[in-house]
């Protein structure tokens, strides 16, 4: 299995992080800007913890995108595949210029992400509460086989109303699936409301413990923070690893930021223009 | 569970040769894990845990994980089979069925225990007459109701041996062995048990060997009824369905809703391509209280059911 980063990550991984993701907020706001559809609030949020994940952490080879000694990573909130084909692009499991393509018809691109059509996706979602189950069956297999690939998940937390999600915690917690990684992108912001207005979910980190997971609250934007606690080890801890990974819906840019409208809120001209003259 | 009568000497419970089948794969093959809800022993798997515990994974009640798991195993290079009762197992994980198994294409059993009608007075909760209609839309799952032992251990053989998501429905209703020359069983293939031109009964699941006594009946009185096993819904075998028109007539028996399961397959194909006159029959929906084999006797769905409704149709042609 290749880093392809890893030259780059003995320099500087922050520095390197910190650069993809700049790239993947401007590329991704550039297909929604293109396409008029997407979810660019949800796509900024995520945005640092996709490039922390695939420039620090994930050991994958986007030439075997199947190897089965890669990590894997599965977007539960598949809505974001603005800041997911960007990252997925970055890391060279396919031509930037695919981009383009942001669902136009036949495009391979489409709305929510599909394996079939696309190397580095593990399993589709779109449908929400999808991915931590099928990540903790992934984790299983890697256990039962006393593997060394690690598992991660990222979903929104909103998406933590589904019931499908404390179902697979507790089957997680039960089996201390230490070699399966949660991230929640906690931007505190589903589409149309805040989330503790809606159906709160606080204290989520107390929820998590309860069901036998260990639970680290980090800064979602603070690249040096989300390396450090995901790039660890979790070999020993004998529990799954909850990373609550404190957001803003839209960071990056003025207008959108911690701004329910941009849940799937998408750009005029003036708008696009004024939002890659701040993420510079 | 069901307080039916007691089967007939020498007529078989097929979850028996589901887990008789699934062992000796996992003899030959460790990728081979089990994946249940709770439902160890209605699975007949206790045998299963026993020889390979640290291969069986046990979510507890909760279907939708029991199905996303399965997917994930799947991606992690096993090959599951995901067994619980088809009631749950269908309607409660349905979305993950859809996406996680058939959208994503993964190759993935699922094991659909006890289906139709078997567990009888427990009620429309527990009858699973909906989900060849409901699964039968889904791309890629492939679709399989075997009608005895036999064809039990041949469908899970050949899921064992498909690349691809594939849903068996497994009965605990005792079934006789089925009389067959030169058996061969391959997904996608219907099976022709009997001949005759008169007109052909299609069926598969514990129907098959109603049917067959139907056809039995209907010789007596002159009629030569062909019988065919569509034991696989999804792929359908249009073909042998099509060569069923040409008799003029064509009833279809399923252990299931008359709407939207085998019988509206084969009524998609005949209007489309060649109408005769056909017959559906099944349940009509939600059903009243009884065990299982009442419930078959009250709706018809017996030998001397099938041949009325064949008589009826033959006056049709």
């Amino acid at each position: 299995m290749t880093f392809p980063a890893s030259a780059e990550l003995r320099n500087d991984p922050v520095a390197l992080i910190r650069d993809k993701a700049l790239w993947i907020r401007r590329r991704s706001f550039q297909m929604v800007y293109e396409a008029q559809l997407g979810h660019p609030g949800g796509d900024f949020s995520a945005a640092d913890v996709l490039a922390t994940l695939y420039f620090g952490v994930l050991r994958h080879d986007p030439a075997d995108p199947r190897n089965p000694a890669r990590d894997r990573f599965v977007m539960s909130k598949g809505h974001c595949t603005g800041a997911f084909y960007a990252v997925l692009a970055a890391a060279g499991f396919f031509p930037e210029a695919q981009l383009n393509t942001y669902m136009q018809p036949l495009s391979l691109l489409n709305g929510h992400p599909n394996r079939n059509y696309l190397p580095g996706v593990e399993t589709n979602t779109g449908p929400l509460g999808h991915g931590l189950p099928v990540s903790v069956g992934i984790a299983i297999a890697g256990q039962i086989d006393s593997a060394d690939f690690r598992t991660f998940v990222l979903t929104g937390d909103g998406e933590l109303q589904e019931g499908s999600n404390w179902e697979a915690a507790l089957t997680a917690g039960h089996r201390k699936l230490e070699n399966l990684t949660l991230i929640i992108d906690r931007n505190r912001l589903q589409q149309g409301a805040r989330t503790e207005e809606t159906a709160s979910l606080d204290p989520l980190d107390d929820k998590w413990r309860a069901f036998g997971w260990h639970v680290e609250m980090v800064d979602g934007h603070d690249h040096r923070a989300l390396y450090e606690v995901l790039s660890k080890s979790p070999k020993g801890r004998g529990k799954p690893l909850c990373v609550i990974a404190n957001t803003f819906k839209g960071k990056g840019v003025s207008f959108m930021h911690d701004n329910v409208a941009w849940h799937h809120g998408v750009p005029n001209k003036d708008q696009y223009e004024q939002a890659m003259r701040e993420l510079a | 569970m069901s307080a039916a009568a007691p089967a007939p000497a020498g007529w078989h419970d097929c979850r028996d040769t589901f887990s008789k089948t699934v062992e000796a794969l996992a003899e030959a093959d460790p990728r081979i894990v089990t994946v249940v809800s709770d439902s160890v022993g209605s699975s007949k798997l206790v045998n299963f845990r026993k020889r390979w515990p640290e291969r069986m994974v046990n979510v507890g009640i909760a279907e939708q994980t029991v199905v996303a798991v399965g997917a994930g195993l799947a991606n992690g290079g096993k090959i599951p089979f995901v067994s619980a009762a088809a009631c749950f197992l269908t309607a409660r994980a349905m979305e993950q069925i859809k996406a996680d198994i058939a959208y994503t294409n993964v190759n993935v059993k699922l094991i659909g225990q006890s289906s139709g009608v078997a567990y009888g007075e427990l009620g429309p909760t527990h009858h699973s007459i909906e989900d060849m209609a409901w699964l039968r839309l889904l791309n890629n799952l492939t679709l399989i109701v075997p009608s005895d032992p036999w064809e039990t251990e041949q469908a899970i053989r050949a899921a064992a041996a498909l690349d691809g998501p594939v849903f068996i429905r497994v009965s605990r209703m005792p079934v006789p062995d089925l009389p067959r020359c030169n058996a061969r069983f391959e997904i996608g293939k219907a099976e022709t048990l009997r001949d005759g031109n008169d007109l052909a009964i299609i069926a598969n699941g514990v129907m098959v060997h109603r049917a067959l006594a139907a056809a039995e009946a209907l010789a007596a009185d002159g009629i030569a009824a062909r019988v065919i096993n569509m034991s696989t819904v999804n792929p359908l075998d249009e073909a042998t369905i099509l060569e069923a028109a040409k008799t003029g007539a064509v009833v279809t028996v399923e252990e299931h809703s008359v709407r939207g399961g085998l019988g509206g397959a084969v009524a998609e194909v005949l209007a489309t391509h060649d109408p005769v006159p056909m017959r559906i029959l099944g349940f009509p929906g939600f059903l009243p209280t009884g065990s299982a084999d009442w419930l078959l006797e009250h709706f018809h769905l017996n030998a001397a059911g099938i041949a009325d409704a064949a008589r009826q149709l033959l006056a049709r042609k």
